[in-house]
């Protein structure tokens, strides 16, 4: 299995080099944004208004985190479905977003938006939100702070433990990582995953 | 009559909420750790390693096993000797007020369906109420994520559709579903009743324990052919491949009319959170 360790920016040379499957070590910036900070921020592109962060090369997580007790930088932490956002993705795509944090699958709009502009869509463990909160180092909220647990965060991670479900080819993992486990099967051989 | 405070559901609500949220139950422990001692695809065994890992350190930490601490499904069985000195529904509902921001716990609630602003307490919760005999109150809190109760569904078969019928819903429901529910996933299927009735048998299914065999037998043996079925799909967790897409299938049913065959599936994730006690 090949470990790749990547630092953002998510510029279009990482993009290009990351493959479906790979499984990624990831440090530096993420925005988090689910379903309520998707429909401001499309808003915001639609009446031609800046977007709270930097879009270009920028990675979004989509995550609602529990709150941070006193002395933590945060709470439990893991994806959220991406699919519901899944509308508002190729808008975000075409404006420079290179890089998607979540679980789950993408409608083809969101794929061919991905192959056409370069675009990595990587898989955090799901239902891991405690394991994965300790690769986070800083939490800050940076927009629609009426949102709650919706708000825009900017987070710093370090090492966050990531797979590339999707790639800029168009390559999905939930397809071939499927396929690979059955033909493996039918073969009789259970024991190993690619590379 | 046995007269009970409503400040002591409240507490009690109050914390088996924070319990419910931070320590996954032993059963379904003890069924993700078989599953990854059986899982012979390699990722598929790392992701279930990881998610071990992640329980242990909810535990540890005292914080949430995953963020969307969900709704909060109640169920209480209430003994029908007993007299509540209060109000129930807002004894059940302060205790979920306090032990959502005294547990630091996610606001995932919204006040109306269309209009979509947040109650910001997680208020109110899905309260299901059965009078049984006897003078006690038990009750069941299980908060329930929304990536799972997305990937949901029901149907009015026909009677005719049989057996057949109800098996190809749930593995339909569970291929569709595919990753979205944080596979391994757990599956509650009801089946009979009515329209309103067969929805609910699912959820309760979901509360059944993992390590249970169903004690009829043509259910246990239903409810382990659909599990095998299932995990032959390849979905795997995460949905990256492997043997363990579900943990388990849980099935409950009640009697029904001539004309009909009500069938709801009710997917849980792997934390299948849940905590009961009897007041
Ligand atoms: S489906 Fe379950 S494990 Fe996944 S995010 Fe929702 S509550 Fe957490």
């Amino acid at each position: 299995m090949t470990v790749k360790t990547i630092s953002t920016p998510l510029t279009k040379d990482i993009v290009s080099s990351l493959d479906c499957g790979d499984t990624v070590l990831l440090s530096g910036t993420v925005y988090t944004a689910r379903d309520a900070a998707h429909t401001r921020m499309i808003e915001s592109i639609k009446q031609d208004k800046p977007l709270p962060f930097s879009i270009e090369n920028a990675i979004i997580y989509y995550v609602g985190p529990t709150p941070a007790k006193p002395g933590q930088v945060i709470g439990s932490a893991g994806p959220t479905t991406s699919g519901r956002m899944d509308i508002f993705t190729p808008d975000l795509i075409s404006a420079g977003l290179s890089g998607m944090i979540g679980k789950g699958v993408r409608s083809a709009e969101v794929i061919d938006a991905m192959c056409t502009y370069g675009a990595i869509y990587f898989g955090a463990l799901g239902g891991a939100g405690a394991l994965l909160s300790q690769c986070i180092v800083s939490s800050e909220v940076v927009a629609y702070d009426d949102l709650g647990t919706e708000a825009i965060r900017k987070l710093e991670v370090k090492n966050m433990p990531l797979t590339v479900i999707i790639d800029s080819k168009g390559n999905n993992l939930y397809i071939n990582g499927r396929n690979e486990y059955i033909g493996a099967v039918k073969e009789g051989v259970q024991c190993r995953r690619k590379g | 009559m046995r007269q009970l405070q409503a400040e002591i559901i409240t507490d009690a609500v109050r914390n088996m909420c924070i319990e419910a949220n931070c320590i996954l139950p032993d059963d379904v422990r003890k069924c993700i750790v078989d599953c990854h001692q059986k899982e012979n695809w390699t990722s598929a065994k790392e992701s279930l390693g990881k998610l071990i890992e992640n329980y242990e350190i909810a535990e540890r930490e005292h914080m949430p096993i995953c963020q969307d601490t969900g709704v909060v499904c109640v169920f209480v069985e209430v003994g029908q000797d007993v007299h509540v000195m209060g109000d129930l529904n807002e004894a059940i509902n302060e205790g979920v007020r306090q032990g959502y921001s005294e547990g630091y716990l996610r606001m995932s609630v919204v006040a109306d369906p269309l209009r979509r602003v947040n109650t910001n307490d997680n208020t109110p919760a899905m309260i299901h109420y059965d009078v049984i005999p006897g003078d006690k109150l038990e009750i069941t809190v299980a908060p329930k994520g929304f990536g799972s109760e997305n990937m949901s569904k029901s149907a009015m078969l026909k009677p005719s559709e049989g057996i057949e019928g109800v098996k190809r819903f749930v593995l339909q429901t569970v291929e569709d579903a595919g990753a979205n529910p944080c596979p391994p996933i757990v599956v509650g299927v009801g089946i009979g009743g009515t329209f309103d009735k067969v929805a609910l048998l699912a959820k309760k299914a979901l509360m059944q324990p993992l390590d249970e065999i169903n004690s009829d037998p043509f259910y246990a043996g239903f409810e382990d052919g659909l599990l095998d079925s299932i995990n032959s799909f390849g979905i795997g967790p995460q949905g990256f491949g492997g043997k363990t897409t579900a943990l388990a299938v849980k099935v409950l049913t009640m009697p029904t009319h001539i004309a009909g065959l009500p069938v709801a599936v009710n997917l849980n994730c792997h934390v299948a959170r849940h905590v009961s006690r009897i007041i």
